[in-house]
């Protein structure tokens, strides 16, 4: 049987500007993944919307695009938080927000609050196009987490099914795990040889990881394992808009509480300064 | 147990040359010391007592090399203020808190602290301290003691005193004056005359030599009293026994007070401030380029402050211009630090009797000299060649640091600064936005050449510098880093001056720093703080000078190339032993042959720091060798050299040539090597040649005769020499 950890693929639907490009990646998508669609409106059901929707979706529709349209009124976070977990939904597709003036992108505060509690995971799209960008590198985080062998199998496959030819998997090694304070060049030669140990620490518990995922998938692909040294959550973030990086794929963060969004780490980070298009696995 | 062995053996090898270089240093910190603690305030034995102490604590417990402490400039201003303030039985008090402040900054690791200071109101700061030790010693170096409220005031009465100076009636004033004014010319004159033997004694000592010689003569062979007015000298200097015997009372009373631990804040801030500043500019001048522990020495310096409060001493702080003595005489370790106190104390207890007959205009000169040199227009020039923003930050800081206070004057530098950014960025969201984030990534590119590399996000600035610098901390200084700053909208003057010094830094351990994005910032024009500092290069070709004229004939006349404009390319030169302690400035007048194996050139570089700072001006070949040969350096033998041999340098002997071994000096780490490539033919091409100063790094020959500018007689001497030197090796 075929490993596919994303069945049905949701959209939230709203009438805007940039509705068009936003049904067009997510069909594009459930086309790659071989998935069905779940577009969710937060609105009444017209037949003008439905009528909308489905000139978008024509193109898609003559290569087997399986849709269903959702209308469910009221609180938009609620609808489609409710909707996703009613229809089963494996994969949220949200956009993002392009910040005046500036080539930078945040997360609107709807689609923040989606991504803090959806129990399914989510795919934040930097610039929806309706044109195909192909997408070439993918960068993944292996931190040494439970979640992360499934994360890393997760971008596996989407890098194949998506035509990638590159993936970096990411180490983030953080100050607390290294515990050498660099004073002076004793302690930095310590550092330095610690650091050397922690790097091959984490390649090798990579490569354990990479035994577990499917020989096909790895086939064809570049592999890269870069470790690096910063804020866990944030670096990474700030790693693949370095590299350019088509796509960030990430553990779902473990917890969020209200110091979380205070003092933001982790996810948070990523959520307002979005570096690319990112998958955060559940 | 080998490498501990061999730790001893080097440390004892470097013993003789570390007293020697002590011992200059305790020569430059006695005056320094009595007049520190005189402008103070204090009683002028608290300034050697506090280097004595600085130097025998801070050398076991402290983290750097080749620093030395004891009383600093900078804290002139502040305890000029606490003392008046408090009484100095409760500024001692304010003294031995300041050093348990110290001491608890180096146990939280804020060694960082001197980051979070823009370097111009940090400038600004050291400005106002300047005019305060020099508008309040001016009058006292013309003889005309007054009082004022501030510092202000001061220095608006310097015209008046030198009216008044002018028409003393009374001859001893007049005395006074005039020791005041030859010494201020020493200071002044010092630096400009290059002989070793004058140089071997540091400028303010021979004032001390000469003002005790002055008063000698008066007393034993003109038999008179000594001219200058007996309030003009120096008093209070007790002898060693009375030092230890009668200890200062310490008054805690004030310790309920604001204004008490206002003090202790003041003391403890310039304090860190200026010992960090100074250990980061002496690691620079370090031959070995061994990084300091900023926190062990904070610590260090914590302890030594509070022994030194206990003992009616100041504070203790790490101070560059003694330091960059200490850097230039061959200092390299802890243990020269040690033998300064210890010659000062060896000073106290033989000659305390001989430091009254120094008088108080005198030492006060040198005092005035450091003044100027702290506020000199030199910098307020630089300052505005950076930015004219930068001169509205330093202005702001310099006057509300004269007007009010350090702190408060400190204090608003930073926020002026702060402001500028604002305003030039246009957006204030920018950075409190981005404030908290962690702006920086470092990691090992593993693909190729296994380079570092940095990308900074959003700004970089004094705020958040100390994240850049923690990653830059961490690279082993022999490997190559790039710092990019694509992705940064704001980069400030700051910064931009740090990433030089790391430059350097980098350099100097054969590693490389590269900046890169900056390309963007620099046709932004709403970007003027993304410096890349232009130099302006006036247009030679059309005013050249005599000489200029003269080398672009020769230049013509033996098929050379010739560029007059200033170079500031100098990293080739860097790996010589000869520029490690010394800060190359830039090239220029460049004579080079086609094939560019052989350049000569004007260079402008300095040595020492601070008041000990000295620029020169000289004329130096440089060869590049199609083969390898071993390091070494090559001078004529001379009364120095054998100084220096005593001080620990081995001479090499080239066997069957005595004459050669005798005439020069010769250094080098492989002594067999070096025997083996002193070959019959070279040795004879040395001994019938004009003599040179010759170094080799292993591929380069570096070759210079005199430390000056050569005339056009000798450019061409020197190229002859050079190109049958290259013969001879290149053979």
């Amino acid at each position: 049987m075929q490993f596919n950890p994303f069945h049905t693929i949701g959209i939230g639907v709203a009438f805007s500007p940039n509705l068009k490009a936003n049904i067009y990646e997510a069909s594009r998508l459930s086309l790659f993944f071989h998935s069905k669609l779940i577009l969710i409106h937060v609105g009444e059901r017209s037949e003008e919307k439905i009528d909308q929707i489905e000139l978008i979706l024509k193109p898609f529709l003559n290569k087997g695009l399986d849709f269903e349209i959702v209308f469910k009124a009221g609180d938009p976070v609620e609808v489609i938080l409710s909707t996703t977990i009613e229809k089963n939904v494996d994969l949220l597709v949200l956009g993002a927000l392009q910040r005046e003036n500036f080539f930078k992108y945040y997360i609107g505060s709807i689609a923040r609050k989606i991504t803090r509690k959806a129990k399914c995971s989510i795919l934040l799209l930097v610039k929806p196009s309706v044109e195909r960008v192909p997408c070439q590198h993918v960068v993944v985080n292996g931190l040494d987490d439970p979640k992360t062998e499934k994360t890393i199998t997760a971008a596996f496959f989407v890098a194949k099914q998506l035509g990638a030819n590159k993936i970096t998997i990411v180490e983030e090694i953080t100050q607390q795990e290294l515990a050498v304070n660099v004073e002076d060049d004793k302690s930095l030669r310590r550092a330095t040889i610690k650091k050397e140990r922690l790097k091959h620490r984490e390649t090798s518990r990579i490569r354990k990881i990479m035994e577990h995922v499917p020989e096909k998938y790895v086939k064809d692909i570049t592999i890269k394992s870069q470790p690096i040294f910063g804020r866990r959550g944030y670096s990474i973030g700030h790693y693949a808009e370095v590299v350019r990086a088509d796509l960030l794929v990430m553990n779902s963060p473990s917890k969020v509480t209200f110091w979380d969004r205070l003092f933001p780490h982790d996810i948070e980070h990523i959520l307002t300064e979005l570096p690319t298009d990112v998958l955060i696995i559940q | 147990m080998r490498r501990r062995k061999n730790k001893i053996n080097t440390f004892l090898k470097d013993l003789p040359r570390n007293i020697f270089s002590g011992f200059v240093v305790s020569l430059i910190a006695l005056p320094l010391g009595l007049g520190l603690a005189m402008a103070s305030e204090a009683p002028p034995i608290a300034g050697i007592i506090t280097a004595i102490i600085g130097g025998l604590v801070v050398s076991f417990l402290g983290g750097s090399h080749i620093t030395i402490t004891g009383p600093g400039n900078g804290l002139v201003g502040v305890l000029l203020v606490v003392i008046t303030t408090l009484g100095l039985e409760n500024a001692y008090a304010a003294i031995i808190f300041s050093g348990v402040l110290l001491v608890l900054l180096g146990f939280l690791r804020m060694g960082k602290l001197a980051d979070f200071f823009p370097s111009s109101a940090i400038h600004g700061m050291l400005a106002a301290i300047g005019l305060i030790i020099l508008g309040k010693q001016f009058h006292i170096m013309l003889g005309n003691k007054i009082l004022r409220d501030n510092g202000i005031e001061y220095l608006l009465e310097i015209p008046n005193t030198i009216k008044t100076a002018i028409n003393y009636s009374n001859e001893g004033l007049t005395y006074a004056a005039m020791a005041g004014l030859i010494s201020l010319a020493i200071m002044i004159f010092y630096p400009k005359i290059r002989n070793k033997y004058l140089q071997l004694i540091p400028a303010p000592m021979w004032i001390v030599i000469l003002s005790i010689a002055f008063s000698y003569y008066f007393e034993l062979i003109a038999k008179r009293p000594n001219p200058i007015d007996p309030n003009y000298m120096l008093s209070g200097i007790p002898n060693l026994n009375e030092i230890v015997s009668q200890l200062p009372e310490i008054n805690f009373g004030k310790i309920g007070e604001l204004s008490f631990w206002s003090s202790v804040i003041a003391l403890t801030l310039i304090a860190s401030i200026e010992s960090l500043l100074s250990i980061k500019a002496v690691d620079k001048l370090d031959p070995q380029k061994r990084r300091s522990n900023v926190n062990k020495d904070l610590k260090a310096l914590g302890l030594a402050t509070i022994g030194s409060g206990f003992l009616g001493g100041l504070n203790v702080v790490t101070v560059i211009a003694r330091s960059s003595v200490n850097a230039n005489n061959g200092g390299s370790n802890k243990s020269s630090n040690f033998f300064h106190a210890v010659f000062l104390l060896a000073f106290i207890a033989l000659f305390s009797t001989q430091l009254s007959r120094i008088p108080l205009p005198a030492l006060m000169a040198i005092l005035v000299f450091t003044g100027y040199k702290l506020a000199s227009p030199e910098i307020i020039k630089k300052i505005y060649l950076i930015g004219k923003e930068q001169l509205i930050i330093f202005f702001v800081t310099l006057y509300i640091t004269l007007k009010v206070g350090l702190i408060t004057g400190i204090t608003m530098g930073v926020l002026a600064t702060f402001i500028i950014h604002v305003i030039i960025n246009k957006s204030f969201a920018l950075f409190i936005r981005n404030m908290l984030k962690p702006n920086v990534l470092m990691y090992r590119e593993e693909d190729n050449n296994d380079n570092y590399y940095i990308s900074v996000k959003h700004f970089c600035n004094f705020l958040n510098y100390y994240r850049l610098k923690e990653k830059l901390n961490v690279v082993p200084q022999d490997k190559d880093v790039i710092v990019d700053f694509s992705m940064c909208e704001f980069v400030d003057h700051t910064i931009m001056e740090k990433m030089n010094n790391y430059q350097e830094l980098f350099a100097k351990k054969k590693g490389h720093l590269e900046v890169v994005g900056l390309d963007l910032h620099g046709t932004d024009s709403e970007h003027p703080f993304a410096l890349r500092r232009i130099i302006p290069i006036p247009n030679l070709l059309s005013n050249f000078t005599k000489r200029q004229n003269n080398i672009d004939e020769l230049a013509r006349d033996y098929n050379l190339e010739y560029d007059a404009s200033n170079d500031k390319d100098i990293y080739f030169l860097k790996q010589f032993i000869f520029f490690r302690t010394k800060e190359i400035d830039h090239i220029y007048n460049c004579l080079s042959e086609n094939n560019k194996t052989l350049t000569l050139f004007d260079i402008e570089y300095s040595e020492g720091e601070f008041i000990a700072k000295e620029v020169v001006r000289s004329s130096i070949m440089h060869i590049k060798l199609n083969r390898k040969i071993p390091e070494f350096t090559l001078d004529r033998e001379g009364f120095l050299e054998k100084i220096y041999g005593f001080a620990g340098f081995n001479d090499i002997q080239i066997e069957n040539h005595s004459d050669f071994s005798n005439r020069f000096f010769l250094l080098g780490e492989d002594e067999e090597a070096i025997k083996d490539f002193f070959d019959d033919e070279l040795v004879h091409f040395f001994e019938s040649n004009p003599y040179y100063h010759i170094e080799s790094n292993g591929s380069d020959l570096l070759i210079f005769g005199k430390e000056r500018l050569a005339s056009i007689k000798e450019i061409k001497a020197m190229l002859d020499f050079g190109k049958r030197l290259e013969e001879t090796i290149n053979h």
